[in-house]
């Protein structure tokens, strides 16, 4: 088969924490690096806390794996400082196509919205987030990636975790505060742990090619159900970068998976949908099942689980990775106050709550998806074929149509962080939600500016006119002087001139759509938490509701 | 019988013979795949026109009432 692409072979290098005649201590140890381990990493790393990852492997993901990664998981790994990377390798997309048979049954766009930094989705091989990521740990400071370290043993003492890590010469112990687990579906800590994740096993399999081909296809994602060159089943069809093709085929739980991915069975299906004339080269072929599963908590004791070695999600919709990015999105930042004795441990519980009722919306999504596509039952099929047969020419049976729900973040809304609304707002930006973006000063946006780690205000002052009040600087200025969190708040509107104390930044919302996105009339204030989920928003400008909710925020009260 | 809150028990139709009838038409020329096809076509559309899931759910109660299976949906 032929290769576009390389992947490199990581050197094992011995540690000095090897020679050390006790264990020596990490705040923090990550398992596992696939892209949510090392996410967790990078995280720790833009936090302040010292960490390690370890990986009983030296290369990257082999073969192209996840593909599509959200905006969401886009805007995460910009604040990680792989964003960028990304979207100039990745290929951008916001149209998809669903077919029937012979048949377009619609076109949607997945953001129909302008004023947004990041799209809506990228394609790109996971074996170039990889090499991304590992890159940018190398520059960073006080963390520490070592290939070939397997860990065999974890015990959890009173105030640390003890762990035992394999490498080719030799063994040695490590002690940390917090272990994160993101050694991936088949989690071997969580076995050792004599831990289980549950749920439903779908009889199914799916074909993956690769192909390499020239063509002038467009860069969208083509869903097909039933088509003529794959009758019964259903094909997906994406773009990533270098010219491969992502083809998915759905087999049906009697194919051999050893059969169906040699290229001599893989190839006469490729040129009954491509037409015999398209010329392509097979790249990589996988057969794959999957699960609907997940751990009954995320949290034991100094333990976090992350990504697929918590959860697992069939692939239809991207839920896998790009929820993998909001778990360690929401846990770092926790640990980072943890540690530092400014928030209670007790906070850490919030990661717990918040990501399982995430996790549960994507396998409730990921379930029905599974369902619509590879219908259970005669009648269920029958639903499918007419809603298909309906949407093609009316509009309202393209609602029901489910080729995968699009990953979307999560919103915590029953979190025991949030504080609840005592006022009405327009639009989406409820509490527990994660921030939207817009436009701001001269080339930034707003979702850059509060990826600063710390908890963040947004107000819109009484004035419209760049004048502050002496009252409402007052306020704001004791806030920030006051919190024992860091805190900063930006003015929408505030004249540069204006002198402001510490912690307080003026941003310009010329086209007025922080304005539009956050109902942003004069006095209403939002609260931003690290991981850019609002925390509270109010009508007015109120030091002591504001400081409660920062309590709440961290789990102090 | 289930109690409704929402969807209406009481005659609603003025001809009501008219559209028994056209329903039975309709499937006289299907074959029975065609049939269930229509049918849930029908369905779908009819739902769509109601646009209140509670009221949806109250007929889908009764129309799985005493059908052999728990009623919970």
């Amino acid at each position: 088969m032929l290769q576009t692409h390389q992947n490199p072979v990581y050197e094992y290098v011995h540690s000095a924490d090897q020679d050390s005649p006790t264990p020596v201590h990490h705040p923090v140890i990550v398992v596992g690096a696939g892209p949510i381990g090392m996410a967790a990493g990078l995280d720790a790393c833009t936090q302040g806390i010292p960490a390690v990852i370890l990986d009983d492997n030296n290369t990257v993901s082999i073969g192209s794996r996840a593909v599509c990664y959200a905006k969401r998981a886009l805007e995460i790994l910009d604040r990680l400082g792989c964003g960028q990377r990304m979207v100039d390798k990745g290929i951008t997309w916001n149209l998809g196509k669903v077919f029937f048979r012979d048949d377009l049954v619609y076109t949607f766009n997945l953001l129909p919205e302008a004023d947004h930094h990041r799209p809506a989705f990228i394609n790109l091989q996971q074996y170039y987030l990889e090499e991304y990521m590992v890159d940018r740990i190398r520059q960073a400071e006080q963390l520490e990636l070592r290939w070939k370290s397997r860990v065999t043993a974890v015990e959890e003492k009173e105030d640390r975790v003890e762990i035992r890590v394999e490498t080719p010469d030799g063994e040695y112990h490590l002690t940390c505060d917090y272990l994160i687990v993101a050694d991936g579906a088949n989690s071997g800590i969580r076995k050792m742990m004599g831990l289980e994740s549950s749920g439903q096993v779908f009889q199914d399999r799916f074909l993956i090619a690769d192909v390499v081909m020239e063509t002038d296809f467009p860069p969208e994602r083509w869903f097909w159900f039933d088509p003529p060159f794959h009758q019964g089943g259903s094909t997906l069809l994406h773009r990533q970068a270098d010219n491969v093709w992502r083809i998915d085929f759905q087999l049906g739980w009697d194919a051999d998976p050893e059969e169906e991915k040699k290229p001599e069975n893989v190839i006469p299906r490729l040129k009954a949908m491509l037409g015999e004339e398209t010329e392509f080269a097979l790249e990589w072929t996988s057969v794959y099942t999957f699960q609907c599963r997940r751990m009954e908590r995320f949290r034991h004791g100094r333990l976090f689980f992350v990504g697929d070695a918590a959860h697992q999600v069939s692939p239809f919709g991207a839920r896998g990775a790009n929820s993998g990015f909001q778990d360690t999105d929401n846990l770092l930042w926790k640990l980072k106050l943890v540690l530092d004795g400014k928030a209670p441990e007790r906070l850490l519980d919030s990661y717990d709550a918040e990501r399982v009722a995430a996790a549960d919306e994507n396998l409730l999504n990921s379930t029905r998806s599974t369902d619509f596509i590879t219908p259970k039952s005669e009648m269920s099929g029958t639903f499918r074929d007419a809603t298909l047969l309906l949407a093609e020419e009316y509009p309202f049976a393209r609602g029901l149509v489910n080729s995968g729900r699009l990953s979307l973040p999560a919103v915590y809304r029953d979190s025991p962080l949030n504080t609840s609304d005592e006022a009405s707002f327009d639009g989406r930006m409820t509490p527990g939600t994660p921030s939207t973006d817009a436009p701001v000063n001269e080339g930034d946006w707003w979702l850059q500016l509060i990826a600063n780690n710390r908890f963040n205000g947004l107000y819109f002052p009484q004035e419209t006119d760049g004048g502050l009040g002496d009252r409402e600087l007052t306020t704001l200025s004791t806030l920030v002087e006051r919190a024992e969190v860091p805190l900063d708040i930006r003015v929408v509107g505030a004249a540069p001139r204006l002198e402001l104390p510490a912690g307080i930044h003026p941003v310009a919302d010329s086209k007025g759509v922080l304005k539009a996105r956050f109902d942003g009339r004069p006095g209403t204030f939002y609260l931003f938490r690290p991981d850019q989920h609002i925390a509270a928003r109010w009508r007015g400008l109120d030091r002591e509701k504001i400081e409660t909710a920062l309590q709440r925020a961290t789990g102090r009260i | 019988m289930i109690e409704t809150r929402k969807l209406n028990v009481q005659p609603t139709l003025s001809r009501p013979d008219d559209f028994y009838n056209a329903l039975v038409e309709m499937h006289r020329e299907l074959s029975e795949e065609q049939s269930r096809l229509a049918n849930a076509k029908l369905i779908l559309l009819l739902a769509n026109q109601i646009g209140d899931e509670e009221t949806l759910e109250e007929a889908l109660k009764i129309a799985a009432e005493g059908l052999n299976k728990p009623t919970v949906f």
